[in-house]
């Protein structure tokens, strides 16, 4: 510690974060996935929040093409009661 | 015109199984006598509802794929509606791409069910599993 504050002449209280963000992708686009399955729950669970709702694709990364498959997928599997509408601790 | 569709329906968990029998032949032959033709059946069984639907928080699920014209389509909705044994169903038009998973996905349940033991090629879906959730937390 005491060796490094001498050659930088910086101190800082906390060390600096260095931001390395992943890039964001569309799984979809990545795996060549052309259909969305509203009859598979399980894989649907991973496009919403713990409250059941969608998550943006903001956070998911989904292109805007496939957000909007991902959205009808989920209505459908909400409509035949394989996904929630509203609830609390999906996960 | 003819065109493919996808039916799930959702019938009372008090059926016994012989009265769930004659609601899917029902629909089978309405399907049939109509013009359609059955691509596939499948057969869920009794479910766990995500939400009760008329006090109810199971169901047996049985889907059929078919083709048929569209104005049948609204006959068996009808029809769906009048039943009572019918707690909710869902119709959905099959695209191209959809008609090509529903084939995939037909194969890989067919392969599974002659060979449980053998491990099965994973799905189109799981090779697309990455994690989200570390990028949830760090919007959060």
């Amino acid at each position: 510690m005491a060796a490094n504050v001498e050659n930088s002449g910086i101190r800082y209280l906390n060390p600096p974060t260095v931001e390395v963000r992943k890039k964001k992708y569309c799984r979809f686009k990545k795996a060549g996935i052309k259909y969305v399955d509203y009859k598979d729950a399980e894989f649907l669970k991973k496009f919403l929040n713990e409250q059941g709702k969608i998550l943006p694709r903001r956070i998911t990364g989904t292109s805007l093409k496939f957000q909007r498959k991902v959205a009808q997928a989920i209505k459908r599997a909400r409509a035949i009661a394989l996904l929630p509408y509203v609830t609390d601790l999906l996960k | 015109m003819i065109k493919q569709y996808e039916t799930v329906f959702i019938a009372t968990p008090v059926l016994s199984d012989a009265q769930m029998k004659e609601a899917v032949a029902k629909y089978t032959d309405l399907i049939k006598n109509n013009g359609g033709e059955i691509v596939y059946e499948e057969d869920w069984g009794l479910k766990q509802l995500a939400y009760p639907i008329q006090h109810k928080t199971s169901g047996f699920y049985y889907l059929i794929e078919f083709k048929a014209t569209p104005e049948f389509v609204a006959l068996l909705e009808t029809q769906y509606h009048r039943d009572e044994r019918i707690i909710r169903y869902l119709t959905v038009a099959l695209d191209k791409d959809a008609i090509a998973y529903a084939e995939h996905r037909r194969q890989v349940r067919a392969a599974k069910a002659n060979a449980p033991q053998v491990e099965e090629a994973p799905k189109a879906e799981e090779i697309a599993e990455v994690e989200v959730e570390p990028e949830i937390a760090e919007e959060a």
